[in-house]
């Protein structure tokens, strides 16, 4: 039988690749976007499990405006990306040094 | 071992599978073909959860927006890859650290977890009420109570379509562009100089 837990643990792993993504691809802006996405994923995963098992609709529903945001973010993101790669002709997150941060 | 058990362990292990391919693969390109799968599996396990609604919703935003979206960058850009992914090895141990700890943690913390009192967890999915779709279901409620917060969620999206047509849209310099104004303004008075010289005499223009 498969249990809440079960999907909080797939939701737990897939949240911690995606912040290992983010360590272990640092000059790589795409791949740094999509690991956001997957750890974006993860929450929905996690807000779904507990709508079905609280037996209520709002988790579902708090997935969607997750989905809204991250749609968003994606797109703004790689148009920020775009216009990057525009300028300095790479798009390693290790140039982005202008502002001597 | 049921379908509705099989299902689970299926799309959970080819969900990790294909999250830990888009962060190790070396092409980006094969990246977003395998974020691609995630979100598929992802959908899988939405569905074992009673929300078809949001499944369907994830198929058709996420691969059918955001991934193209992805791949389309990806394929515009023209980097070498190689040369990004040079500090992998560096960066892995103590990613690797990282991920440990925050995975530790999080075991922790929902393995000693339970549900605060009068909150009733059930221990079995349940369908929709009586009557109802799922996607009844979220609307009756997407558009009572949460009105306001749906009505500012489209707000974003507007938003972030203005930041990114504003951000990527350029003009560019030295291009020759059709001024419909300046044509439409135009008329005979400033557009035709009538002249009548006399014989052996030039026009001045």
């Amino acid at each position: 039988m498969i249990g809440l837990s079960h999907y909080l643990a797939v939701s737990a792993v897939l949240f911690v690749l995606g912040v290992l993504g983010i360590f272990i691809n640092r000059k790589n802006v795409i791949i740094i976007l999509m690991s956001i996405e997957l750890i974006l994923l993860a929450v929905n995963i996690n807000f779904i499990a507990f709508s079905a098992y609280l037996h209520q609709v709002h988790g579902q529903i708090f997935a969607m405006f997750v989905l809204t945001v991250a749609a968003g973010e994606a797109a703004i993101g790689l148009a920020i990306l775009v216009l990057y790669f525009r300028n300095r002709g790479t798009i390693a997150v290790d140039d982005a040094d202008m502002m001597k941060g | 071992m049921t379908a509705a058990v099989f299902a689970f362990y299926l799309f959970a292990v080819v969900l990790i599978t294909a999250a830990v391919m888009v962060i190790l693969s070396r092409n980006p390109v094969h990246s977003v073909l395998w974020l691609i799968v995630c979100f598929f599996n992802a959908g899988g396990l939405f569905i074992l959860l009673g929300a078809e609604f949001l499944a369907m919703l994830l198929v058709i935003v996420y691969v059918g927006a955001v991934a193209v979206l992805f791949l389309f960058v990806v394929m515009m850009l023209d980097i070498d890859f190689a040369e990004l992914r040079s500090g992998m090895a560096r960066y892995l141990p103590f990613g690797l650290a990282v991920g440990g700890v925050l995975l530790t943690e999080i075991i922790l913390a929902v393995g000693s977890w339970q549900a605060g009192a009068g909150v009733p967890l059930f221990d079995v999915l349940a369908g929709v009420p009586d009557g109802m779709t799922n996607t009844q279901w979220i609307g009756s409620v997407l558009y009572t109570r949460y009105l306001y917060i749906f009505q500012a969620a489209g707000l974003v999206l507007l938003v972030s379509m203005i930041g990114a047509i504003v951000l990527t849209h350029r003009q560019r310099i030295g291009t020759k562009r059709q001024s419909i104004a300046h044509q439409v303004a135009r008329t005979p008075k400033n557009a035709v100089h009538p002249a009548q010289p006399g014989v052996g005499q030039g026009v001045e223009l």
